[in-house]
């Protein structure tokens, strides 16, 4: 069974995934945040590859990819750091990237690589349906690799339905038409996230853009079964000194009330 | 002499036809395997809206009018088909520049920009963004926001900014509010990226005026209409000049390509005329320092388009160079990708030293500075084997002002008859 699904089953609320570009701080760094991850309790975590020119991010997460670029970072070498990673990580992975690279890596290769790795989904935000359709949607069916569609509050009803209908796994949840790493208040968006949970689709759904905090956290999933985090997790992993140590404290600070002001 | 304005109509022809559509867009928003709308879902509606609409609008007699009237009156178009004596003589054959830089605000992007503002007032929109290169898209965007009293934003690479100060200096004047583009190369291509960005946080007033026939879909196609009155207009004057409509050649330079396009498009079903675009080649082709996409790229997706770009094994884009800002484009505008690939089109590529030259010459034979994407074009005049029956029209696409800074720093010093002596 595919683990996003396994995970689904399981966690009715409050999913946490997390997000990371990978290469970044350090090159190898990718199989290290990996393990922190999943030691400080998230329950998914989404791998960013890294992009020259990530149209849908903010400063935060477009500064991450190009530090890893010149690191060194490509998808060959990520395939590389990953390919032992199921012996250690057991939660659900999910690669998120622009077309292009995967196009140059060759759309076959590239799922074989995912199912030699274990990864379980994909998010290609710059990927069109019917693209969608035509070309992976045959190798997600013949792999089990789920793919993540993106809805945002300018979605027609009409059209959340047809991106459901494509997604499996879940569906990701805009929270506001912007690029990634917007603090925002998620109180005024809730009649969207109610309107999308009383659509009833096919997928649960998941929120991400703009959350930062435990508030913002919490906001995110009152009407999903979770939410993404990506620039505040950059933003931490920036300035760790002990890469372990930080991704315990920010996890257990977006999870609980009383964040734990770990001595570092 | 009156033009008729049809915005993108291709006009009949008894003359040797390609298949009659041919090279147009198909209804999936392609060219080839070329063109599509690669789009993250946050422009979705945007683009949407306006593949929706832009035809209708653009067809509508009211439309019709209003942008046939400012190409006229507030641009000065139908611009000159000059013969341009001296340069013929040199070349041994003739030649006809078209003359775009004579267009309010000096080069053909206006065309677009008045084109695109009358279809974002008919979309309610209320604020506009755009990228510039070299300025010129900028000034052209500012310009008719002035025009139209809207909000007006333009991204512009911060070295292009330096390198293009006069234009910075007119789009302030003009009420633009000029954002540098920090990342990447900082030059054509991160501005385009910014000016997405912002149109992904701003999806509900705002309306993306790209410069070039780049971009999702509909936009190559809406440009290229847009610029199509260049060739409508061309054939009208070859006509009445010589009496024939076609001419053995036509020769653009290419950036995103869109006043190549828009030089071609209604020759594109008359597969006598030779279709001659011409990249920015940098410092040489094989130098590292280049901006040919079409000669080096490989089909990949970028801004929204899948076309010819330039970039790594891995897919991460490269960071193009050429003296001209204006081509200094890693991508291609996917109708190019596609005459190429069909061969309907040829792409050569010109040096910045070739540049460099052929504006100094144009400059001393026929009194015309033009600006440095221009003189690509013209460049490439010495190897195109002319002969006295040919009939060659180059796409002047702009005036050279905006470059002065360059040209005087590249020209020789003993080649300028100025002096600080009093005349005796
Ligand atoms: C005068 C001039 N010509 C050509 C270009 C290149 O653009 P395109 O290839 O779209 O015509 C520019 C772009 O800034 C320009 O200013």
């Amino acid at each position: 069974m595919n683990r996003i699904d396994s995970l689904f089953a399981q966690k009715k609320e409050k999913i946490l995934t997390i997000y990371f570009t990978a290469g970044f701080p350090r090159l190898q760094d990718t199989r290290r945040i990996l393990l922190a991850l999943q030691q400080a309790g998230a329950d998914m975590v989404e791998i960013g590859i890294p992009f020259s020119d990530p149209l849908a991010d903010g400063p935060v997460i477009q500064q991450s990819s190009k530090q890893a670029l010149d690191n060194g970072m490509s998808l060959r070498l990520l395939f590389e750091q990953l390919h032992d990673i199921r012996r250690e990580v057991h939660l659900p992975l999910i690669l998120f990237g622009y077309l292009n690279v995967v196009l140059q890596f060759g759309l076959e290769r590239f799922f074989e690589k995912c199912t030699e790795t274990g990864i379980d989904g994909l998010i290609l935000p710059d990927l069109p349906l019917d693209e969608f359709r035509q070309d992976l949607e045959p190798l997600c069916k013949s792999t089990g690799i789920h793919f993540s569609f993106l809805i945002t509050p300018e979605t027609s009803d009409a059209r959340i339905r047809q991106l459901d209908e494509a997604s499996s796994g879940f569906l990701y949840v805009v929270s506001s038409s912007s690029t990634t790493g917007k603090k925002k208040d998620l109180s005024s968006l809730q009649p969207y996230f109610q309107r999308i949970e009383a659509m009833q689709l096919k997928n649960p759904f998941l929120v991400g853009f703009g959350i930062h905090d435990h508030e913002s956290f919490l906001q995110a999933c009152r009407h999903s079964r979770g939410a993404v985090i990506g620039s505040a997790y950059i933003r931490v992993l920036q300035q760790a000194a002990d890469i372990e140590q930080a991704t315990k404290d920010f996890v257990q600070q977006i999870l609980s009330d009383n964040p734990v002001h770990a001595a570092s | 002499m009156s033009i008729e304005y049809r915005v993108g109509g291709i006009a009949p022809s008894v003359l040797r036809l390609a298949r009659p559509g041919q090279y147009q867009v198909n209804e999936k928003g392609y060219y080839g395997e070329f063109g599509g709308a690669f789009i993250p879902e946050m422009l979705y509606r945007n683009v949407a809206e306006l593949r929706e609409k832009y035809l209708d609008i653009m067809n509508s007699a009211d439309f019709q009018e209003e942008f046939g009237r400012l190409l006229r009156d507030y641009v000065g178009r139908p611009s000159p088909l000059y013969f341009a004596r001296r340069l013929s003589e040199k070349y041994q054959t003739r030649i006809y520049l078209k003359r775009e830089d004579l267009n309010h605000t000096g080069a053909h992007k206006i065309n677009n920009t008045i084109g695109q503002i009358l279809l974002a007032k008919r979309l309610g929109k209320k604020r506009i963004i755009a990228e510039t290169g070299a300025g010129q898209h900028g000034v052209a965007t500012a310009t008719v926001c002035a025009l139209m009293g809207m909000e007006c934003v333009v991204y512009m690479g911060e070295v292009d900014m330096q390198r293009q100060a006069p234009n910075v200096a007119r789009m302030r004047m003009l009420g633009a509010k000029v954002v540098p583009a920090m990342s990447g190369s900082r030059t054509l291509k991160d501005a385009t990226n910014e000016a997405i960005r912002d149109w992904v946080n701003h999806p509900e007033d705002t309306h993306y005026i790209i410069g070039s026939v780049v971009g999702p879909h509909p936009y190559p196609d809406m440009v290229a209409r847009f610029q199509s009155v260049i060739s409508a207009e061309i054939k009208q004057q070859l006509q009445a000049e010589t009496g024939s409509e076609l001419p053995t050649h036509v020769v653009a330079c290419v950036g995103g390509g869109s006043n190549a396009a828009g030089s071609f498009y209604h020759f594109l079903d008359h597969v006598s005329v030779q279709l001659i675009g011409v990249e920015a080649a940098g410092k040489g082709l094989t130098s590292g320092y280049t901006a040919a996409t079409i000669a080096l790229g490989r089909p990949g997706v970028i801004h929204g388009s899948k076309t010819l770009l330039m970039q790594t094994e891995d897919g991460q884009i490269i960071e193009p160079h050429s003296i001209s800002a204006g081509l200094d484009y890693p991508g291609v505008g996917p109708i190019h990708a596609y005459l190429h690939a069909t061969g309907r089109a040829i792409y050569l590529s010109a040096t910045d030293q070739e540049a460099l030259d052929a504006a100094f010459e144009l400059t001393r034979l026929e009194g015309i500075i033009p600006a440095l994407e221009s003189a690509h074009a013209l460049a490439k005049l010495k190897d195109l084997q002319l002969k006295p029956e040919h009939v060659v029209v180059v796409c002047l696409s702009g005036r050279g002002d905006k470059d002065m800074e360059t040209y005087l720093r590249f020209l020789p010093a003993d080649d300028n008859p100025t002096t600080t002596e009093p005349y005796s």
